[in-house]
């Protein structure tokens, strides 16, 4: 299960990140995952559970943006969009394809309880 | 900018789903930030792997990562060519498997050079799995460096190990629609290896379907089909080889 490496990464650089900013605790992690990535979302999910025990995000909330796919034919010179593999095109049904978007698998952004800026405004 | 999700809009909003975890639970009214990140989750092990493949072009070794379903035959398959060709290119070899040395004391019975990477409960090999591996095989300059991974087919497709490509093998024992069932890798792939072809006279195994199959998902993959059992097919394997070899070591010397 590949996903537990990626939610081990993922929450490595949230808690990166939420550190620099001096923050306490993750509120929500962003991740956009393409149709074509790879990734199973629930599986991911799954793992984030797992990988995020006793770290800053313990209960972050887990927003995912899919990203849908597209290509583009070779032989039609057009732009597809593209569910899953096998690509194929819809006009000619052909399978050379290659792929522009879909296979994004990136974190996005985090929210971070804002302690500092609270005891700022103290 | 989207205000739903801070990002460019280059998406569609109703494929926006948030996942609560049954341990969620804190104080809303706690002031909250957001910090954009924008980091490709694959970034570590894409930046490792990079340096992976700068040292083997640096070095002029041809890796190779071999992938394939536990029991295709990857270890025969090697086992075959170093005995075959590992007087004329020296060849060392990382063998990953989950657990025990087994693969790699076959290899070392054929002469080469090989290192176990155990994996314990992970399901593939990583580029810095790769790294820290490089420091003990020490793989000499100008020769062949093959990758056996973890036995999958899913995960890892993901993970660039600093390869010049990946080969994926199939024996003729499985279903002929193995590339529609586990497309990620065989699109991963550049070479597909079909083994075990001296069972076909036994089997229902369609291998001209199962080409197709494959070439459907990936146009471009270049097909070897042999037998590690009896060694058919593997002349065209290794010719492909040395031309791939000789390829990285003349554009090194350009």
């Amino acid at each position: 299960m590949h996903e537990m490496s990626l939610a081990l990464r993922i929450i490595e650089v949230a808690e990166s990140e939420a550190k620099k900013a001096a923050a306490t605790r993750i509120s929500s992690i962003e991740v956009e995952v393409g149709r074509l990535a790879g990734v199973m979302a629930e599986a991911l999910t799954f793992c984030l559970d797992a990988a995020s025990r006793g770290t800053m995000a313990e209960s972050a909330k887990i927003v995912f943006i899919t990203t849908a796919g597209s290509g583009h034919c070779l032989d039609c010179k057009r732009d597809i969009s593209v569910d899953e593999f096998p690509a194929q095109c819809p006009d000619c049904h052909g399978f050379g394809v290659t792929i522009n978007n879909g296979t994004e698998l990136k974190i996005r952004s985090i929210s971070i309880d804002d302690n500092e800026g609270r005891q700022d405004n103290v | 900018m989207c205000d739903s999700c801070h990002c460019n809009g280059n998406h569609d909003h109703q494929n926006v789903t948030i996942h609560h975890r049954s341990s969620h639970s804190h104080n809303h009214s706690q002031t909250e930030k957001t910090i954009r990140v924008e980091r490709d989750v694959l970034d570590k092990n894409n930046t490792l792997g990079a340096a992976n493949r700068a040292f083997f072009a640096r070095q002029q070794i041809l890796a190779l990562n071999l992938v394939s379903s536990p029991g295709s035959g990857k270890t025969s398959i090697l086992e075959r060519t170093i005995r075959d060709v590992g007087r004329e290119l020296t060849i060392s070899v990382i063998e990953g498997d989950q657990q025990t040395v087994r693969d790699a004391e076959r290899i070392q019975a054929t002469g080469a050079e090989a290192i176990q990477v155990n994996t314990g409960t992970g399901c593939h090999l990583d580029a810095h799995m790769i790294q820290s591996a490089l420091p003990q095989l020490k793989p000499t300059p100008h020769s062949l460096l093959f990758i056996e991974n973890v036995g999958n087919l899913v995960c890892p497709a993901l993970f660039d190990l600093g390869e010049a490509a990946k080969v994926v093998i199939i024996s003729v024992t499985e279903g002929e629609d193995k590339p529609l069932k586990y497309p990620h890798m065989f699109r991963a792939a550049s070479i597909c290896v079909i083994n075990k072809i001296d069972l076909l006279p036994y089997l229902d195994f369609d291998l001209a379907l199962c080409k197709e199959l494959a070439r459907q998902v990936n146009p471009e993959l270049i097909f070897f089909e042999v037998s590690a059992k009896n060694g058919d097919g593997f002349d065209n394997w290794y010719h492909w080889l040395r031309q791939e070899f000789l390829l990285i070591n003349t554009v090194e010397n350009s």
